[in-house]
């Protein structure tokens, strides 16, 4: 069978001109993310069929207004656009632009065009063209510009076909650059330009080298050095990017003039209606809290159905295991080490999902920006920016999708605050330690007649961790001294009704992402866990004999099984790991046990539930029995006394509110820092909060 | 000197300078150039930032960048 012919295409585009709902449109289910979730933020890729012999492979390069590399994502951006070499390199861009934003959009056409790769024009919302009183002359359009134009409606999914049979066709367009300005910014700049780099690179890419803060990768030594001596004098290359983009703009007016007419009809104003209401000095803030405590409250109580659900029905499966395999090592791994592992990954699904879906919708209506606006002055005085509130709220999913939604917060001072205290608002690893231990030691009564008690304990959480985060931005605003132009720049997008599609596809791919990544890291220390507890120094594996010694009288069966059980478990690697910890945490009110579980959740929060779940599976011999159910039973083998009273529960509670549990944020803020020195500062400095603040609430509450 | 910080909402006016040392450059790639036209939409409750229609374009800046686009208000 012949081979099919696969087009390289790159989706780029300004940010709200429905580049996403065209790559969704293009490719379906079929796409995978890089690395991390979130949207348009790393890179996406998706297969698309073009025809019956032509697939395509489509990246969705991160939404930029331009390609001047002011941010990371426009980096991203030109690293690939620039660099032939690159693995990602197209045989063909798609610029998206938008109706009625086409004059600023084109800006991003013109240079990209410029790169002399083939390029097509998409012109979307096409559908609105007729009401918003926008007349477009194609033909004009396609000469100036020297390309292909297409029409499309992704929210009606007109022209997507069209698209298509444009694609294929790249090899016949005109790659000519569009706009030659190059010698109209700075004559003199761009000639010696051209006579320290003749011939590899057009001058416009060379330009586009010069103007990148870190240098590319795929450029020569001597290369290099030129580029360092042309970035000798950074305020004029700032001058000579100013002057291209007044350039552009006039070159851009020239070509609409012939190509575009807009009668303009005064139509309803909704969005001044809306932004009055959702932008007034009351309204404004009582709906956002009024929104924010909707999400919560329908977080909780939605997804507790399923999670019940999928903790009994791993629980059954485990057992069903035990009873109906043969007994040996493989069983007792999966049924005592994969099994609950999974259990502890699955039992997330719900509340991640849900959260994912609100924080979706919300930033497909266009309200996350007036939120911005509403919140800009107000976070400034606690040193951090509007734009915080975002990574503060998606915090509230998963740190690390909302570490990198940092990246367009343009100061970096603001920046970097907001990536040091995003880890304390409560991400959704921590919600099934949460949901465990308040299960466990609050009592399921209401308040009031209206509260359920569980419900506002965590409530609670939720406000100490976002309480947390602006107090520890306060006084690093204070601390750390970084002087810089407070640039802020925010775009304030019109309003729609979510697309159910986008909203639906976002929340599979973060949902997935985030499985795989933590399910990755619960999957190995389950197994590393079940391999420690199963296993032991001499006491171990006498244990036996050791345990018959010890018995005075002799005991039924049942009571010997027990005893044996909890004296393999004090004997085995993980129970001697614990115990030389115990010191450590026993003025917490920890024991061993919970020790284990919590040298364990240091990769990631979550695993403590599996942790805790695999280790009294190891040694319990009951046949069925939730996670929830295990730790209830759990004693004090002095005292007799509930393990998980009050105080220790609390002092657990508090600890993980505040701890750096996880292993995906450092990585992340290491990233995203350049430097070790932030995520370790971040890592310690938690941590030591985490452990006062365990020792004065188990202090306070015994 | 009339700038952008002191319009008042619902004003219009014309760019008719802008200090670049004080401008990041993706405002100006939003559109926020000499000539065109800007109207100031709405005020923050705290008086800041300022929400500007510019060139069709929607968007939020913060008053000490509105201070270093200069204008010539235009009256209907």
């Amino acid at each position: 069978m012949k081979k099919i012919e696969e087009i390289k295409i790159s989706l780029v585009g300004n940010p709200n001109t429905g580049k996403t709902s065209l790559f969704n449109n293009l490719t379906g289910l079929n796409q995978k993310v890089g690395n991390y979730p979130g949207i348009t933020v790393d890179k996406k890729q998706g297969i698309c069929k073009l025809s019956n012999k032509i697939g395509g492979i489509v990246t969705d390069l991160p939404g930029t207004y331009s390609i001047n590399p002011t941010s990371i994502d426009e980096s991203i951006v030109l690293d690939i656009l620039l660099n032939t070499q690159n693995e990602d390199y197209p045989d063909v861009v798609v610029v998206v632009a938008e109706v009625e934003n086409l004059k600023r959009n084109l800006l991003l056409f013109t240079q990209i065009k410029d790169l002399e790769i083939p390029t097509i024009l998409v012109i979307n919302m096409s559908d609105l063209m007729k009401s918003k009183g926008i007349s477009l002359n194609l033909e004009v359009l396609e000469r100036e510009l020297k390309t292909k134009v297409i029409l499309v409606s992704t929210r009606k999914n007109i022209g997507i076909d069209d698209l298509k049979e444009a694609i294929i066709n790249y090899k016949s367009y005109d790659t000519t650059p569009v706009a030659s300005i190059a010698h109209r910014m700075d004559h003199e700049f761009f000639e010696e330009v051209k006579a320290q780099f003749p011939n590899k690179y057009s001058l416009y890419k060379t330009w586009l080298l010069i103007t990148q803060h870190q240098s590319a990768n795929f450029i020569t030594e001597d290369e290099h050095e030129k580029i360092h001596h042309f970035r000798s004098d950074i305020k004029k290359i700032e001058k000579l990017q100013h002057r291209e983009t007044i350039l552009r703009y006039a070159l851009i007016n020239e070509i609409l003039k012939k190509g575009y007419q807009i009668n303009r009809k005064e139509g309803t104003d909704l969005r001044g209606f809306l932004d009055k209401i959702l932008t007034h000095k009351f309204f404004g803030y009582f709906l956002f809290a009024f929104i924010l405590l909707a999400i919560f409250q329908s977080v909780f109580n939605l997804a507790s159905y399923p999670m019940d659900f999928i903790d009994t029905s791993f629980a059954q499966i485990s057992n069903y295991l035990k009873v109906n395999l043969p007994d040996g090592l493989f069983t007792s791994l999966l049924s005592e080490g994969i099994i609950p592992g999974i259990g502890g990954i699955f039992i997330f699904i719900p509340q991640i999902a849900i959260l994912f879906f609100f924080i979706a919708v919300l930033e497909e209506t266009g309200y996350m920006s007036r939120v911005v606006f509403l919140m800009d002055k107000v976070m400034r005085r606690f040193g951090l920016s509007g734009k915080s509130v975002i990574p503060l709220i998606s915090g509230t999913a998963c740190a690390v999708p909302a570490i990198m939604a940092t990246r367009n917060i343009n100061n970096w001072k603001e920046r970097l605050i907001t990536i040091l205290v995003t880890p304390f608002t409560t991400c959704s690893a921590r919600l099934p330690v949460y949901a465990i231990i308040i299960a466990v030691i609050i009592p399921n009564t209401m308040v009031f007649k209206i509260f359920n008690l569980q419900g506002l304990v965590m409530m609670i959480l939720y406000l100490i961790g976002f309480a947390t985060a602006i107090i520890a931005a306060y006084i690093l605003h204070k601390v750390i001294k970084i002087e810089q132009h407070s640039f802020f720049v925010m775009e304030m997008p019109n309003y729609k009704l979510p697309s159910l599609k986008n909203v639906f596809f976002t929340v599979i791919e973060r949902t997935k992402a985030f499985v795989v990544d933590a399910g990755k890291i619960i999957l190995s220390i389950s197994i590393i866990l079940w391999f420690l507890a199963s296993n032991g120094p001499d006491a171990y594996k006498n244990a036996e004999k050791l345990v018959k010694a010890q018995q005075v009288d002799n005991l039924h069966d049942e009571h010997f099984e027990q005893q044996l059980a909890s004296f393999k478990l004090e004997n085995s690697y993980i129970g001697i790991l614990g115990k030389t910890i115990e010191p450590a945490i026993a003025p917490l009110g920890y024991d061993w046990k919970i020790g284990i579980a919590i040298i364990s959740s240091f990769a990631a929060r979550e695993v403590f539930v599996s942790t805790l779940a695999t280790i009294y599976s190891v040694e319990s011999e009951e046949q069925i029995a939730t996670i929830k159910e295990r730790l209830a039973a759990e004693e004090n083998p002095i005292t007799k006394e509930k393990r998980f009273n009050l105080p220790t529960g609390m002092s657990l509670l508090i600890f993980y509110a505040f701890a750096l549990q996880c292993a995906s944020t450092i990585a992340i803020v290491k990233r995203e820092t350049k430097s070790w020195k932030w995520p370790i500062i971040q890592f310690f400095g938690m941590g030591t909060i985490a452990y006062v603040a365990a020792f004065l609430t188990y202090n306070f509450f015994i | 000197m009339c700038t952008v910080a002191n319009m008042l909402v619902g004003e219009k006016g014309i760019i008719t300078d802008l200090c670049l040392d004080h401008i990041p450059l993706n405002l100006l790639e939003m559109g926020c150039l000499p000539g065109n036209e800007i109207e100031l939409m709405q005020l923050a409750p705290l008086k800041d930032p300022l929400y500007l229609k510019v060139d069709n374009t929607y968007l939020a800046i913060r008053k000490e960048t509105a201070m270093h686009i200069e204008i010539t208000k235009i009256y209907d």
